[in-house]
């Protein structure tokens, strides 16, 4: 029997070159992904003769796919635990509408409906919690009905017509950009500023995590990889701070971003609750029989998930700065296939959030170079189809390997 | 050796770890009802599976005949060309199809891949009648009684002309009405010259109705009666099924038992999709501190099921009955309450109930307890790795490091995995299902001295075995089980193997 991914084998042989190779096939499945995101970035860098890497560019990527990337966090939980959401396009566009009616119809308080907007995604993730934790319909079916439910709700919100504008405060969750402390013409310090502490806190974090890892007796990567790896990503980011410095610095939608992100790889890693969702997604039956309660973790998956959905809707509806009948139409679809091509199984059990992230900026560079390439949307479905298909073959074709 | 319809030769049949058959030498004679018996793990279905092509050539070695010619199966469909057809305990008819669907899956009386319903329904009406079977050829399976469906499975093996016909305890889910008939058409099939064998714990069906009696023991055939020759006793066949050495299987212990730790009463639980059925009628047992209490009973006694039932009604349905602990009443309603009264139930079927196999050892072994482990909340690594090696150690998991997944484990130590979640999960009683099922012998004296020491610390242990031999060795006292009831009560002292296997083979007692 074969042992997969440990590091036990690597450093048992001898000479680097050899070491390298075996870094590489214990950590393809982890790092496949990142590579072939960078591939494509290096791919449409050329092909649209640099404008893919345009502060300007790289700004807009970020400000297209925070929405994905923040449903993505919950999808991912879904998804780990065995089932689909088909109904966060829809529950978006709903709860973007009911956004723009609290506002512009009623002329209520920005704040205020932020926070009932957010209740009102928990309520509806509840709802189809409910029937699929207790009831047992399949979330395939439950979530089906919801993007039909909901879709059909935002059309009777909207009445047809967009709703707007909002409030300018409400607009600059997706629009604005923090501010400068520093003042500089024509460049961002602060952004730069913020890059060079999230790089220390990184490195700090692994350098900890490693020093852990040794003191428990634990095989490590060899030295010069962690050295290398860290260099690597203080690079992309610093590298991605300059280029947001370079244009009007970090996007406030990126400050919402970043934290949950942060938190959501922190829950799947570190904490009970996480602990329990893989549980419960790897054998629903043992985990419950190992005093798990399922139902009520699921339920509140959903409700998660809901929640998420509620605030991509409202970050969505501020970008267009309008509620209008068609947005988010589409979008599970983005958000599952990040999901997918960041390397989660579609039995459950199995995924990442960083994964995800990577996943989704793999759909939003191919989407955007595809766009600015002049492709129309019609082949951008079609190619994007096909490299799902790829990704998520290249992922099946390396368990199979490893068993 | 024209009498002679089947023959296995010298059939040697290993699995990881396990010998399942060693040397099985086993024959059929034409026309004849051959009965199988042995313990349950004796080897029977192993055997049936060679012959049936379950496990193609290959995989076994040893030889086979049939009708005189040497036959090497690849597949079920090739050992049912020759003549050959077996019933599995479990029925494989497809629920919502017709009785016409399901008799000709696979076999479609069809033209040009279209289906002739008119031949195709007429012939099921012959089929039926030829088994006493008075059903519209249109009925679906699903509204159908388990009697009625196991007559379907035989003329759906007669359909495929059947020369021998193999029923793997045709009449272990069947009333006595049913089973009579299907004896009785056992016996109209024998004159028309089709050769059956009957595996069976029924040791009165089988004396009844059998021409000769194989009795498996331990993979290996430990002899062949004639009944017509002998007068056989079930007496006599229960000896051959359980003679054996039993000294120095079992680690010794000094048993120092106290009082009641743990104590069920009045417990009744029904089936939870068919409502009338009481898988646990008015069970009462109890548990002393630092006993091992043996809970003897065939597969299907319902021995799991009321284990279950009382681990945080993890099955059935509409249950009723009180849980003691130290005297006290306690509330074992949900999973979590039973853990949190120190109650720990190891499944009997790891794989699919008592590991994620797709996670580390780490992770199995930490997760019914992770409280222990973190603090608000998150999880400390450090303090879950330490626990985790430390019971590596204890039970000796023989593993490259607790960060292996759990499906690259041996079966026994997967199991030795799974106790090492419920002794982290720090429990006042145990019940253990099946501990030892599928591993081999080094491993399960490794669980029983597991085992023995917890008994030594104090707590409560439930075991529940089908191997005779364990339940004695292991056991203070001992439980029997049939049909949801516990039958029988007696101390290890006292009991045998044969006293064991007569409360469970005894007839139906007459309902008082």
């Amino acid at each position: 029997m074969k042992i997969p991914a440990t590091m036990n084998e690597a450093t048992s042989r001898n000479g680097i070159l050899s070491n390298l190779t075996d870094i590489f096939r214990n950590n393809i499945r982890e790092y496949g992904m990142l590579i072939a995101l960078i591939a494509v970035m290096i791919f449409f860098q050329i092909r649209t003769d640099g404008i893919l890497m345009k502060p300007v560019n790289i700004t807009n990527l970020v400000l297209q796919n925070s929405y994905v990337i923040i449903m993505a966090l919950g999808m991912l939980l879904i998804i780990v635990s065995g089932w689909i959401d088909l109904s966060v396009g829809s529950v978006a566009a709903f709860v973007g509408a009911i956004a723009g009616v609290m506002m512009v119809k009623w002329g209520w308080n920005w704040a205020l409906t932020i926070l009932l907007c957010l209740i009102v995604g928990g309520l509806i993730g509840a709802w189809q919690g409910y029937w699929v934790a207790y009831v047992k319909i399949p979330a395939f079916i439950v979530t089906l009905a919801g993007m039909l439910i909901f879709r059909g709700l935002t059309l009777v919100m909207v009445r047809g017509e967009a709703i707007g504008p909002f409030p300018v405060p409400f607009g600059r969750m997706s629009t604005g950009f923090i501010p400068d402390f520093f003042k500089m013409e024509g460049f961002h310090l602060t952004t730069i500023v913020i890059g060079v502490i999230i790089s220390i806190l990184l490195i700090w974090f692994d350098v900890r995590t490693r020093r852990n890892q040794l003191k428990y007796g634990f095989e490590v990567t060899p030295f010069y990889f962690f050295v290398a790896k860290q260099v690597l990503i203080t690079a992309a980011i610093m590298g991605f701070c300059y280029l947001m410095a370079s244009y009007k610095g970090i996007p406030n939608v990126l400050v919402i971003m970043f934290p949950f992100v942060a938190a959501y790889a922190f829950l799947t890693n570190q904490t009970v609750i996480g602990r329990r969702i893989f549980a419960m997604g790897g054998n629903e039956k043992a985990a419950r029989l190992s005093g798990v309660n399922t139902p009520r973790l699921l339920f509140l998956t959903f409700v998660n998930m809901g929640v998420l959905a509620a605030l991509a809707g409202m970050i969505v509806a501020a970008r267009l700065n309008s509620a209008t009948p068609n947005a988010g139409e589409g979008f599970e679809l983005d958000v599952i296939a990040a999901c997918f091509i960041g390397g989660a199984s579609a039995s459950g059990g199995i995924g990442t959030i960083i994964g995800a992230v990577v996943g989704a900026f793999f759909i939003g560079v191919m989407n955007n170079g595809m766009s600015i390439l002049g492709v129309g949307i019609d082949w951008q479905q079609a190619i994007k189809g096909f490299v799902l298909l790829i990704a998520v073959f290249f992922d099946v074709y390396n368990k199979n390997k490893s068993v | 050796m024209s009498d002679v319809i089947l023959e296995m030769r010298n059939i040697t049949k290993t699995f990881p770890g396990v010998k399942a058959l060693d040397n099985v030498t086993f024959s059929v004679k034409q026309g004849e009802i051959h009965a199988l018996v042995g313990e349950n793990g004796a080897g029977k279905s192993t055997l049936m599976n060679v012959l049936s092509g379950v496990y193609p050539y290959g995989s076994y070695e040893g030889e086979i005949y049939f009708e005189g010619n040497e036959v090497r199966f690849h597949n079920i469909s090739q050992s049912e060309e020759v003549g050959l057809v077996i019933i599995h305990q479990e029925l494989a008819l497809i629920p919502h199809l017709s009785i016409t669907e399901n008799l000709f899956l696979g076999n479609e009386r069809s033209k040009n891949g279209i289906i002739d319903w008119n031949e195709s329904i007429s012939r099921t009406k012959e089929l039926l009648d030829q088994v006493g079977l008075h059903e519209s050829p249109n009925t679906l399976i699903t509204n159908m009684g388990v009697g009625k469906q196991q007559l379907v499975e035989i003329a759906k093996a007669l359909a495929k002309r059947v020369k021998l016909l193999i029923l793997d305890e045709p009449t272990a889910s069947l009333n006595e009405t049913d089973s009579e008939k299907l004896l009785e058409l056992l016996l109209q099939f024998k004159a028309r010259g089709i050769a059956s064998i009957l595996i069976s714990h029924k040791l009165s069906e089988v004396s009844k109705v059998a021409d000769s009696i194989t009795i498996l023991r331990d993979g290996a055939t430990i002899e062949t009666l004639d009944t017509h020759k002998d007068v056989i006793t079930e007496d006599r066949i229960i000896r051959g099924m359980v003679g054996r050495d039993i000294t120095h299987r079992f680690p010794p212990r000094e048993s120092k038992i106290g009082d009641v730790i743990f104590e069920v009463r009045d417990w009744n639980a029904f089936h939870p999709l068919h409502a009338h059925r009481k898988v646990s009628d008015n069970v009462n047992i109890h548990v002393r501190r630092g006993e091992v209490v043996g809970i003897a009973g065939l597969m299907g006694a319902g021995r799991t099921e009321l284990a279950m039932s009382i681990f945080g009604r993890a099955y059935g349905a509409h249950i009723s009955g009180k849980a003691y602990k130290n005297g006290q009443e306690i509330d074992v309603s949900t999973i979590n309450k039973a853990i949190a009264n120190g109650l720990a139930y190891a499944t009997e079927d790891r794989k699919a109930y008592g590991l994620i196999l797709i996670e580390q050892i780490k992770d199995n072994i930490t997760l019914s307890n992770l409280e222990e482990i973190s603090d608000a909340g998150v999880i400390n690594e450090p303090k879950e790795l330490t626990v985790t090696r430390e019971y590596r150690n204890k039970l000796n998991i023989k593993c490259s490091s607790i960060l292996q997944l759990a499906v690259n484990l041996s079966g026994g130590n997967q199991q030795k995995v799974v106790l090492s979640k419920w002794l982290f999960a720090n429990p006042d009683i145990l019940i253990l299902d099946e501990p030892t099922r599928g591993i081999d012998v080094g491993a399960k004296f490794e669980i029983y001295t597991i085992i023995n020491r917890l008994a030594s610390e104090g707590k409560g242990i439930i075991l529940i075995s089908s191997e005779l031999p364990e339940i004695l060795g292991m056991s203070d006292r001992i439980y029997v089980m049939r049909n949801g009831k516990i039958v029988g009560e007696l101390p290890a002292k006292e009991a045998s193997q044969e006293k064991i296997m007569t409360y469970i083979m005894r007839k139906q007692e007459v309902p008082q």
